[in-house]
């Protein structure tokens, strides 16, 4: 994503672009695990969605799918309100390339 | 046609404000700028003014309503002094960085401890740097004036920036002095009518307002409010143009006073510099060359101005009504010394502080002052470079 010059801003902070925080990756910030998905052991009560700080819970109808891994933090608070018997979501080591923040 | 009223400082605020009838008006009153409050308040409850008046519960969150009111998209003003403006302290960089054009009327007043309900620019000198345009005045006529022009200034497309008007408490606020107010048509005529251009109540577009800045924005977002207030000395000559074509009292950016032919010369801001008028004329009688210069507009510091009108001076004492403790001077020395230093011939200058916490200023001491700058100009050396006037010591 280009970044505009001082010029090209529009004044007083203002953001043209209502709701473009969508562009910022946050999935960046991770830095060495991620969040893994186990299906079989999942009893879909949500909490994952719910306490996830980014919204980086993929649930489609009353299913949770996954994670979104371009916005996941990796900071384990899913894993850790998990209250399946056996954990339905753990975190795994991953080998992460440092990037900016906010870059596409 | 203008009417010659009795008023003072306070109420002549309060009458700008009733004839350009803001649309949100937010306000905590403290002493000496009260009156201003209260009287706003009283138009409103007579039902003389249509705007809103909002007396929240503190400062703080008077200025949070203006920016909220501005942001909104209306024209918005308040009034306070020293702890006010401080309470206010960091809702003055939101203003200013988001842009609104807000006007404060700043009854200049000491800052405690120890307490003080008397005048100084401790105040409005602290927030030199919180990106508002700073206008000061010397009497009753220029708050009045100073006022109205500030909605004209900020309001500029170009400048969009908050404007303070200072004027100096008790001296000003509470002095009575024979103002001439302008009719309510033709000071409605000349402030217009304010057309925000990012008004949060238009819903049909969508945008964010004061979002946070990362490392990767907010240097760029801060240069890009810079240049609302280095757009203004511009707008700050033509709306002193105008209003002196349309009421009669034209305004720049300092006003120099028997300056032309003067060897020494005093810089002296708002009600002391009329004290000095009279010092002046008084050494004149007695044969000495000396001039006044007094600063109108601080923020931004016209300094290509003010070293012009200094070249060729052999000595200048700037007075500040404010200390800057570890310093290299006061506020109005270190920006004016700053100036001189691009000139090939500078004058040599010296600081003197005085009347802090409302202690007074007579025409004697600006004499000493004289005496002091011709000794320099005559041995073209500064022994003290930096003083106080009428300290014990």
């Amino acid at each position: 994503m280009k970044k505009e010059t001082w010029k090209e801003l529009t004044i007083g902070t203002i953001n043209p672009n209502a709701g473009n925080s969508v562009q910022n990756h946050t999935g960046t910030w991770r830095s060495g695990t991620k969040p893994e998905f186990i299906e079989e052991h999942c009893i879909h009560c949500f909490f994952c969605w719910l306490y996830c700080p980014h919204f980086a819970v993929v649930i489609d109808g009353d299913k949770v799918k996954g994670f979104n891994y371009d916005y996941c933090t990796g900071c384990g608070l899913c894993a850790e309100e998990c209250p399946t018997k056996e954990k339905s979501i753990i975190m795994v080591k991953e080998n992460v390339q440092l990037a900016g923040g906010g870059e596409e | 046609m203008s009417v010659q009223k009795t008023l003072n400082g306070n109420q002549t605020i309060a009458e700008a404000v009733r004839q350009i009838d803001p649309d949100v008006m937010a306000a905590y009153p403290i002493t000496p700028s009260t009156a201003i409050v209260e009287t706003i308040a009283q138009f409103k409850a007579d039902g003389l003014i249509s705007g809103e008046y909002v007396c929240p519960e503190s400062e703080h969150s008077a200025m949070s309503v203006c920016i909220g009111a501005a942001s909104a998209g209306g024209r918005v003003m308040t009034a306070t002094a020293s702890q006010g403006l401080a309470l206010m302290w960091e809702m003055l960089y939101i203003a200013a960085g988001l842009r609104l054009p807000i006007v404060a009327s700043i009854v200049n007043r000491a800052l405690a401890a120890p307490i003080s309900i008397h005048g100084d620019h401790s105040d409005t000198m602290g927030a030199r740097d919180a990106g508002w345009i700073q206008i000061y005045s010397e009497n009753c006529q220029e708050a009045y004036d100073n006022f109205i022009q500030a909605f004209r200034i900020g309001e500029n497309l170009d400048v969009r920036t908050p404007v303070m008007v200072g004027l100096d408490g008790f001296i000003i606020s509470h002095s009575m002095e024979v103002v001439k107010t302008e009719d309510d048509a033709a000071v409605k005529k000349f402030v217009g009518e304010y057309q925000s251009v990012y008004p949060l109540l238009d819903t049909s577009k969508t945008f964010t307002v004061g979002p946070i800045d990362f490392t990767d924005y907010y240097f760029e977002h801060k240069r890009n409010q810079m240049e609302g207030i280095e757009n203004a000395p511009k707008v700050i000559l033509d709306v002193g143009k105008e209003f002196g074509e349309t009421f009669g009292r034209e305004y720049g950016f300092f006003e120099e006073y028997r300056m032309d032919d003067a060897e020494i010369c005093i810089i002296v801001m708002s009600s002391a510099a009329g004290t000095c008028k009279d010092a002046v004329d008084e050494l004149r009688d007695a044969g000495i060359n000396i001039g006044l210069l007094k600063p109108r507009v601080f923020r931004p510091f016209p300094h290509h101005e003010i070293a012009e009108a200094l070249r060729g001076k052999k000595a200048v004492a700037v007075l500040d009504r404010c200390a800057s403790p570890g310093a290299f001077g006061a506020p109005l020395f270190t920006e004016v010394r700053s100036a001189l230093y691009d000139l090939e011939d500078r004058p040599k200058i010296v600081n003197y502080v005085y009347g802090l916490g409302g202690r007074d200023i007579q025409i004697e001491h600006f004499k000493d002052v004289a005496k002091k700058l011709a000794r320099i100009a005559e041995t073209g050396k500064v022994e003290e470079i930096y003083g106080y006037i009428n300290l014990r010591e």
